[in-house]
């Protein structure tokens, strides 16, 4: 069918240059209009948002990377005393709602927004899972007397993983209110904008959970 | 102009602009006293002087930004203002205050000024930027307390549209921000600290949002491009302006006592501060690239477009020069400093106001659309006087900051602060240069107002 391949500069130049992106991979003979695909899924603001967003979180990478890179064995020390078993799970929840936020898009392009809506409420649940399971550990540090100014490491894992439980907060708010929208009869196989925008940040917090269990977590 | 209640808006535009010929001449004033350092001593010392020029900036864009909401809100809400006559009794109040704080300044001593104000019941005096007497303090809150109601009760009452919330949240933001000047702990970290929250929660962070609805405003209005694409940017915009700029008041935080974190946090989510205001430009000159129409304000859309642009480099790039950590290091208070102040507040604020009342002032006074051909092509006149010169002012600091870094900071052989100053005092002498060349801009701006007047209005063929 001959798709083209979708380069980083399909998704940055057209944010450039503003034009509004209307890439489609299928040759522009094709008719059936159930077939073309449009790359980035959603509204173009939220890819903007997204890369700004990404932008700051691979700062904040970088930044580990060369503090760590300065003090290898205060990092390496410390990160042991992290719980890597709710870390896994919490990557685990992430993954699995994001599997779930997939499904809900499948479901209102095949026009059922019943199923949407269900989809979308089990994202959530599994979001407000992570929460729960970040939240003890939070509470678990703050108990043990561990602040921002304990030293380097825990300054980084408290701003990193406070930071992205933010995000993780903030894309509740997103799926909540496209569920709400879902059930206003907002969206339908036509027209879902909407839910691609919301699902494509959800997938940037899942994206960055990815990136950021190994590196504060595991990696040694 | 749509609704009567808008024409409020002409008596705060015009105290803005008389107040920004004042703040200019105190700054050439200043620009001297770095060569020649007795000049107009003792009637008006340097740090009278700097205290008149930036208190008078934050003053005349204060009556702008009020001017401009006054003016843009009616026609957003699509109702009349909820009180013009209010409009105008704050007008006077804040008018006599600014007036009377400004003589303060110029003829008793600040001492004196701080005594005979009773700034001994409520001490908010003497910081920088904040230098105004208790009294004239209360006096800001009251007018902005009364606008907020004024502008609040007209949005309740009328359509709500993207700009006018946005608008609202930053005004709002500035009224509440602001009651961190009467917080004066008596430790001097913590003194600091709060400081920041009003000094840099205004231009890093609600100005930012008053900006952007007066950028989206002016844009709507002359390109004609759908609400709908200005509003979504406009939001991406203020998020991106909130995220980066709140946490980003850390770059402040570096060395002033407060924990070691903030050198990590200031620099990181200060470094993406420039995002916002490039998006900024990208989205002006997109919107006036996909316009729908031609407006014969040629004037306002340059304003408009220099502002994005201006913005960018004085607030973003300028500002991102100095504000990791370990260049801060060697920068933190260098003539780096008063490089970025300067391009920062003339492109960002300086610039949307004129953009707002180059946009609303033909209408003021009875226009139907533009200025006459010879009154705009005088104004963009001195948009190119007065934005050039600004570049070269900012070239020149930053090379007496870049100098002043090495010599007294950087090299193996650190000078003393008086003797760097005189070795980049060639710097200085450009700068003034550069600076009277911005004074003959704005009088070429003042100009602008009184030529032409008579002449028949700008049509798109002429325009």
């Amino acid at each position: 069918m001959g798709r083209r391949c979708i380069t980083a500069a399909d998704l940055f130049l057209p944010a450039i240059i503003g034009c509004s992106l209307q890439i489609n991979v299928l040759p522009p003979n094709m008719t059936d209009s159930t077939q073309i695909r449009r790359y980035p899924p959603g509204d173009l603001a939220i890819w903007i948002f997204i890369i700004a967003e990404l932008l700051v979180f691979g700062i904040f990478f970088a930044s580990y990377a060369f503090a760590r890179a300065n003090n290898v064995e205060l990092f390496n020390t410390y990160q042991l005393t992290l719980d890597r078993q709710s870390a896994l799970l919490n990557t685990l929840l992430l993954i699995t709602s994001s599997y779930f936020v997939v499904r809900a898009i499948l479901s209102i392009q095949a026009d059922n927004s019943q199923h949407c809506i269900r989809w979308l409420l089990a994202a959530m649940a599994m979001g407000l899972m992570f929460i729960v399971v970040k939240s003890v550990e939070f509470a678990h540090h703050l108990g043990a007397g561990i602040s921002l100014s304990t030293n380097t490491f825990y300054m980084f894992y408290l701003s990193l993983t406070f930071f992205h439980f933010l995000h993780v907060i903030l894309g509740m708010v997103i799926l909540t209110t496209l569920a709400i929208k879902t059930r206003q009869g907002a969206y339908s196989a036509t027209q879902h904008d909407g839910i691609e925008s919301g699902a494509s940040y959800w997938h940037m917090v899942d994206l960055v959970w990815l990136i950021l269990f190994p590196l504060v977590y595991v990696m040694r | 102009m749509q609704y009567s209640s808008q024409a409020v808006a002409k008596p705060y535009f015009i105290v803005s602009i008389a107040l920004f010929v004042g703040q200019i001449l105190f700054g050439v004033i200043l620009g001297l006293q770095y060569v020649i350092g007795d000049f107009l001593f003792p009637e008006i010392p340097f740090n009278v002087a700097r205290m008149v020029h930036t208190n008078l900036l934050i003053v005349w864009l204060l009556f702008g930004f009020m001017g401009a909401s006054y003016y843009l809100v009616p026609e957003e809400t699509e109702t009349e203002l909820y009180s013009p006559k209010l409009a105008l009794v704050m007008f006077w109040i804040f008018l006599a205050a600014g007036v009377a704080t400004i003589l303060g300044y110029l003829l008793v001593p600040y001492a004196t000024l701080a005594d005979i104000t009773g700034n001994g019941l409520l001490p908010t005096m003497g910081r920088e930027f904040l230098e105004q007497p208790t009294i004239t303090k209360i006096g800001i809150v009251v007018v902005a307390l009364a606008f907020l109601f004024n502008i609040g009760m007209t949005i309740l009452k009328g359509r709500k549209t993207v700009v006018n919330l946005v608008l609202l949240m930053g005004l709002t933001g500035l009224a509440v921000f602001f009651l961190f000047s009467f917080f004066n702990p008596e430790n001097l970290v913590h003194d600091k600290f709060w400081w920041w929250w009003v000094v840099h929660l205004w231009v890093e962070g609600v100005w930012e949002l008053i900006l952007g609805a007066l950028l989206a405003y002016v844009l709507i209005k002359t390109t004609g491009v759908d609400r709908e694409i200005i509003e979504k940017w406009l939001y991406v915009i203020i998020a991106m302006s909130l995220i980066t700029g709140i946490i980003g008041t850390g770059h402040h935080y570096f060395w002033i006592g407060t924990p070691e974190y903030w050198q990590w946090w200031g620099s990181i989510f200060s470094a993406m501060e420039p995002i916002p205001f490039f998006m900024m430009t990208i989205f002006a000159f997109n919107m006036v690239n996909q316009r729908r129409r031609q407006h014969a304000n040629k004037a306002a859309v340059l304003w408009a477009l220099g502002c994005s642009v201006m913005a960018f480099l004085g607030a973003g790039v300028w500002g991102f020069l100095h504000t990791l950590a370990p260049v801060n290091y060697y920068t933190h208070g260098t003539q780096i400093t008063a490089a970025h102040g300067h391009m920062a507040f003339y492109g960002a604020y300086v610039m949307i106001v004129l953009a707002i009342i180059s946009y609303a002032m033909p209408m003021l006074r009875g226009r139907k659309a533009a200025n006459s051909r010879k009154s705009q092509v005088l104004e963009m006149w001195s948009f190119w006087l007065m934005t050039v010169s600004m570049v070269f002012i900012t070239l020149f600091l930053t090379g007496a900051g870049v100098l002043q870094v090495y010599l007294q900071r950087f090299s193996d052989d650190p000078l003393p602060f008086m003797v760097v100053q005189e070795k980049i005092a060639l710097f200085y002498w450009m700068r003034e240069g550069a600076g009277l060349v911005f004074l003959i801009g704005l009088l070429v701006y003042l100009s602008s107002f009184f030529i032409g007047s008579k002449d028949p209005e700008a049509t798109l063929e002429s325009a």
